[in-house]
């Protein structure tokens, strides 16, 4: 019985685990689907092997480029374009230290499962776009295809970190890249500042989406209490919780600051997401962000 | 211990609420606990400092709450009692006689009398003493019974409207020689002969405990008349300071309902007994009184009758033709009216007009001829009760009347003429008056010598005219007859009413005579002489406690023993009527006073108000529970962690949630508006809901599937609503709900009547068989027998419901294929040849009864989705389907009544309209 356990407790575990990934990918899918409903995807003119139009030659444009067999039908000369068709590499950090294991609610999902459900959504529309999505920190090496979504999802569905506070992972990101990161990040600000000064630094650009608790924003407790952190490794006791709100929404608010003039600085985009507003909206707006920065 | 009225068990235990201010200082040192919360954030509230560091106590009020709570904790386990039993009242143990005089002084406390019995009672049960009640006023031999026999008889205890006597008094310290007992006596407080005697007695028996009122007494005697005035005399025992009482005179009015006739305020000066006050009636009402009572007293005491010599008798006075105008001396009614006018009410008139006034005594001067009619009138008076007094005259002498036959109004035939004796043209000296005989009414009176007779009236000799004479002449000439006719009498005085025939008027006797022919009684209290020898009936008696009772087969009393015996079982206050006049009998006596009871020193003598021992115990664990839990939830509150505000919402709006069927009473034009169904309220809400949902769900199919498009159901209290606007009423049975009012029985047979259909659904899938044992079927039948319900059979197959929208073989709801029962048909419905169905009766089935729970199937939830299972599967819904179609037909037939019946002559219509 004793030797049989751990395989027992592995097997469930991976039962439920494998339970879950569908449920999750489904979920993504769903999410991504609504997304690209009535929308083409990176239909744009570059690189590529694909036809994507004739166009007019311009200033600028070299002799070489002339469709020679089009420009013959006709007076104008023309420029064969082909479809865009480089592929960006994104890479993602999804926190999955215990903070992110929160919800105030048991109606609202955890913070880890909304920043997972956003991830593998985005991850499924940029896979759709072509991209290639990855995880830093040679989670899980960027490639392109469905079976890297699944594989993404089984790498959310067994990530479970011991630390308390999550730090972004900034290693393994391929200049010049994308990256996103999702993190409630409440924990040490120095580790975000290093992460995206260090990005920055190879040229990468992406998205900071912090993702809080409804409860995190709005701070509703009373009396006297001890705040624990999820992992357990710190604590705080006050004897009037009421008394600490505006001072906390104040240093929440200084925190969202910090991130959001990092971002400036780094030329990252910013966004902030409840888990208990839609996930769509997030995901639009991460898609807009992944897109447009992509576009550039 | 005993503090006040409270005592306690385990005094010591109050040591402990010394620790309360020990404990005010440890919980106040202490702060509350503190909520462990998980909260990622708290990275972000790291390092800051509470700014008041003072709210960490707890608040002085929560503390208060514990302290109460913990307070009333120590004092109940202190057990405290209130009205504790002294251990100095050390109770006893072997038998009790519970004693109790019993008189008309206790009635006015006798529900105190009886609380503390009852307590001494419930006391004596617990502690298994027999116990014995004596009543002095009727002393039985003492019976030793439980406690708790005496207790079931207690409401049956009245006082007695006697006093006890010393006699009684006597028998009961003989009944209770030789036992050995302790005595609980409740005393009325006043003072009887033999009390103390009585005491001694008891004394030698055992420990006396009396038990008597502190209240003053108040009580009254019988009026006197006095001078045209009635004198009403109240007594109280142990006077005191300056007092009001009101004295009411009862009596009936004209029409003989009792009312308050008068009222008379009498003020006792302050430390006096007694107060004296005259209350001055017209004779009209002081004829009708009845008793005079203080008001608010409550017992027989407080109450006087009256009787007789109260009454001031009406006397009219009508003389022949008075021709001689201004000589009042010679006037036959003076002195009449000067003997009659202290105490009589006298009255004047013509003889017609007097008579419906019903004067207790008419009086004719001389009067010789009456007219028929007057003849006729005052005979029926007389033979009613009426005293006809007649005087002679020099009319009446010469006059035909009585002369050859005795005339009706007259006692004795007259020879003409009469008689002068011993004036100036006669032989013989003035007739002097013999004595008068024993049996005669004027027995007993004094004739003063000069009462002399000089003419007279003579009476025939006639057999019967020894008997008629009541006072007669020295040489043995009658001088006053009499005669009774009927229930009256009629005297006839042989001399005139004034002085010129008889020197009779002018004397003292005359009014003694007239006192004694009871013409005069006013005042005139009759002596036991008069009396003895009579029986008296006892008409009404009073009770203890003052009320007036009929005197049932009580046995008649003595005479003599009417006026002074001392009251007991066998003499009652009262009225007693005798011969010819009532005598009333009252508690107190004329010249009664009060007087306290008197105790030897060293008697236990105690209140009547025993408040029973209550141990606090349980109340002051119940306040420190109650405490507790209010701590509880300040607690909570203080530590945020009482129901979230979420939660509490939809707590809040679950309890708010509207009742769906209580939503009736729309307006009347809403619901003639649109066809309505609609469904009994029974009571049971579960159920309420169930079949409004379910005539929701019948109404959605209808608005579907037909052209009957109902609104929304509507629940119907019987009781009030109308119910002409519903042309369905489902009434689901339950075996509890309430049986309507004979006024909604009304209404339901008028609607029944009115062509509407009531759907009774027992619910029960008639598993007993319809009408048999089943709870709901019984109270079927019983909330259906007043119901104007024609007799019925199971739907036959060729019924209109079966085919008035749907073809329908049987009728299932939730549970299928039990019968239904709708009107029977006439029994000489038969099918014509060729027709598939019979002809049968006109009109709309009044109800339809069966079990098969119709609302169950047809409910749909707000969703439209089926509330309830029906059957299984696809056989189920095919049930359900089978239901709503029933409904369907059910409407139609309610609506279309046997429409689909008069398709039968369809083809005959279709034949005559192709001629």
């Amino acid at each position: 019985m004793t030797q049989a356990a751990p395989s027992a407790s592995l097997r469930a575990r991976s039962e439920a685990e494998a339970a879950r990934l569908p449920a999750l990918l489904a979920q993504a899918r769903h999410l991504a689907g609504s997304v690209l409903l009535g929308q083409h995807g990176r239909r744009r003119a570059g690189l590529g092997d694909d036809f994507w139009q004739y166009r007019p030659v311009q200033e600028g444009d070299q002799r070489r480029q002339i469709d020679w067999r089009r420009s013959g039908r006709s007076d104008a000369e023309f420029v064969r374009e082909r479809e865009w068709q480089i592929a960006q590499t994104v890479m993602m950090w999804v926190d999955g230290a215990a903070s992110m294991r929160f919800s105030s609610d048991k109606n609202l999902l955890q913070k880890a499962d909304r920043a997972q459900l956003l991830a593998l959504a985005a991850a499924i529309l940029l896979d759709r776009g072509g991209e290639r999505v990855g995880l830093t920190g040679h989670a899980l090496p960027p490639r392109r295809g469905a079976a890297q979504i699944i594989r993404l999802a089984a790498v959310f569905a067994s990530a479970e970190a011991q630390a308390d506070y999550g730090v972004p992972d900034a290693r393994g990101l391929p200049p010049q890249g994308h990256a996103l990161f999702l993190s409630d990040f409440l924990g040490d600000f120095d580790g975000v500042h290093a992460a995206l000064t260090g990005a920055a630094d190879r040229g990468v650009r992406g998205v900071l989406m912090q993702i809080l608790d409804p409860a995190e924003e709005a701070f509703p407790y009373r009396g006297r209490a001890i705040f624990d952190s999820i992992g357990g490794t710190l604590s705080h006791e006050t004897l009037k919780a009421d008394d600490l709100r505006d001072r906390y929404l104040s240093r929440l608010a200084e925190r969202k600051d910090a991130l959001r003039r990092l971002c400036a600085a780094t030329g990252w985009q910013y966004h902030c997401h409840h888990t208990d507003a839609s996930a769509q909206s997030a995901l639009l707006w991460l898609h807009r962000a992944l897109g447009g920065g992509a576009a550039r | 211990m005993t503090i006040g009225v409270l005592g306690f068990t385990a005094p010591w235990l109050l040591i402990a609420l010394a620790l309360l201010p020990v404990l005010w200082i440890l919980l106040r040192a202490v702060p509350p606990a503190p909520v462990r919360r998980r909260f990622p954030g708290v990275a972000l509230l790291l390092g800051l400092r509470d700014e008041d560091s003072a709210a960490d106590r707890t608040p002085w009020w929560l503390l208060l709450l514990r302290m109460l709570a913990l307070a009333a904790v120590i004092v109940a386990m202190a057990g405290p009692v209130l009205n504790p039993r002294g251990e100095d009242e050390a109770r006893g143990t072997g038998n009790l006689v519970i004693l109790l005089d019993g008189s008309w002084a206790s009635a006015r406390d006798w529900q105190g009398a009886r609380d503390l019995l009852d307590i001494a009672l419930a006391e004596a049960g617990r502690d298994g003493r027999p116990v014995a009640l004596m009543r002095l006023t009727d002393p039985q031999p003492p019976e030793f019974q439980a406690a708790d026999a005496w207790r079931s008889r207690l409401a049956g205890l009245e006082p007695a409207a006697w006093a006890p006597t010393a006699e009684m008094m006597a028998r009961a310290a003989d009944l209770v020689t030789g036992q050995e007992f302790d005595t609980l006596w409740v005393s009325d407080g006043l003072a009887y002969e033999g009390r103390l005697d009585l005491f001694r007695a008891l004394e030698g028996r055992g420990t006396v405990t009396i038990h008597q009122t502190a209240q003053p007494l108040l009580a009254l005697t019988p009026a006197r008349a006095a001078k045209g005035a009635l004198e009403l005399t109240a007594q109280r025992l142990a006077p005191g300071p300056a007092r009001e009482v009101t004295v009411l005179a009862h009596g009936r009015d004209p029409s003989g309902i009792p009312r308050v006739l008068a009222t008379l305020p009498l003020s006792f000066d302050a430390g006096a007994a007694q107060a004296t006050g005259a209350l001055t009636l017209p004779g009209e009402l002081s004829a009708r009184l009845t008793r005079f009572e203080i008001a608010g007293q409550g017992h027989a005491g407080a109450v006087t009758l009256t009787d007789d010599s109260l009454r001031r008798r009406e006397v009219a006075l009508i003389a022949g033709r008075e021709d001689r105008e201004g000589l009042e001396l010679l006037s036959p009614l003076h002195y009449l009216e000067r003997a009659l006018q202290p105490s009589a009410a006298l009255m004047d008139g013509a003889l017609m007009d007097v008579l419906p006034a019903n004067p207790d005594v008419i009086a004719l001067a001389d009067v010789a001829t009456l007219s028929e009619a007057e003849k006729t009138a005052l005979l029926e008076w007389t033979e009613a009760g009426g005293m006809l007094l007649r005087f002679a005259g020099p009319r009446l002498a010469a006059s035909d009347v009585s002369r050859s036959a005795e005339d009706a109004l007259m006692p004795v035939r007259l020879r003409k003429g009469g008689r002068s004796v011993g004036g100036a043209m006669s032989w013989g000296e003035p007739k002097a008056l013999a004595p008068f005989a024993d049996d005669s009414p004027f027995a007993g009176l004094a004739i003063p010598d000069d009462v002399t007779v000089t003419s007279q009236v003579m009476a025939q000799p006639d057999p019967t005219l020894a008997a008629r004479v009541i006072a007669q002449l020295g040489d043995g000439t009658p001088l006053v007859t009499r005669k009774r006719i009927g229930q009256g009498q009629v005297v006839l005085f042989h001399v005139t009413a004034n002085a010129e025939w008889s020197s009779l008027p002018l004397s003292g006797l005359f009014v003694q005579m007239l006192e004694r022919l009871a013409i005069s009684s006013g005042g005139a209290t009759p002596v036991a002489e008069d009396l003895a020898g009579t029986t008296w009936q006892a008409l009404q008696v009073l009770d203890g406690f003052g009320t007036l009772r009929d005197a049932g087969t009580l046995p008649g009393v003595p005479g003599e023993a009417l006026l002074d015996a001392a009251l007991g079982p066998d003499l009652r206050p009262g009225i007693y009527e005798g011969e010819d006049r009532r005598i009333a009998r009252s508690v107190l006596g004329e010249g009664d006073t009060l007087a306290s009871a008197v105790w030897p020193a060293g008697a236990d003598i105690q209140g009547l108000d025993r408040a029973a021992e209550t141990p606090l115990q349980g109340w002051l664990l119940a306040a420190a529970l109650l405490l507790l839990s209010g701590d509880i939830i300040a607690s909570l509150a203080l530590s945020g962690r009482l129901l979230p505000v979420r939660t509490a919402a939809v707590l809040a709006a679950l309890i708010m949630l509207p009742d769906p069927s209580a939503a009736q009473g729309r307006p009347p034009e809403a619901l003639a508006g649109e066809v309505t169904l609609a469904h009994v309220l029974t009571g049971d809400r579960a159920l309420d809901d169930l079949a409004h949902a379910g005539l929701r769900g019948l109404g959605e199919t209808l608005f579907f599937r037909t052209t009957v498009e109902p609104g929304p159901p509507e629940g119907v209290d019987l009781e009030t609503a109308e119910l002409a606007f519903f042309p369905l009423l489902y009434w689901p049975i339950t075996a509890t709900q309430p049986t309507p009012s004979d006024a909604a029985y009304a209404k339901l047979n008028a609607y029944l009547r009115s062509g509407g259909l009531i759907l009774f659904d027992t619910r029960d899938a008639d598993i007993a068989g319809f009408g048999a044992a089943s709870q709901n079927g019984a109270r079927l039948q019983r909330l259906a027998a007043p119901l104007d319900i024609p007799p019925l059979e199971p739907v036959p197959g060729d019924h209109v419901l079966t085919r008035s929208f749907y073809l329908l073989q049987d009728f299932p709801g939730r549970y299928g294929g039990r019968p239904v029962w709708v009107e029977a048909a006439p029994e000489d419905a038969e099918q014509a040849p060729g027709m598939p169905f019979r002809d049968l009766n006109d009109g709309v089935t009044p109800v339809v009864i069966g079990g098969n729970d119709w609302a169950a199937a047809w409910a749909i939830d707000d969703n439209g989705a089926p509330m309830r299972p029906v059957g299984r599967g696809y056989a189920g819904e095919r049930q359900r389907e089978m239901a709503h179609r029933f409904g369907v037909n059910l409407v139609m037939h309610v609506l279309t009544g046997n429409y689909k019946s008069d398709q039968v002559h369809v083809p005959a219509l279709l034949e005559r309209l192709g001629q």
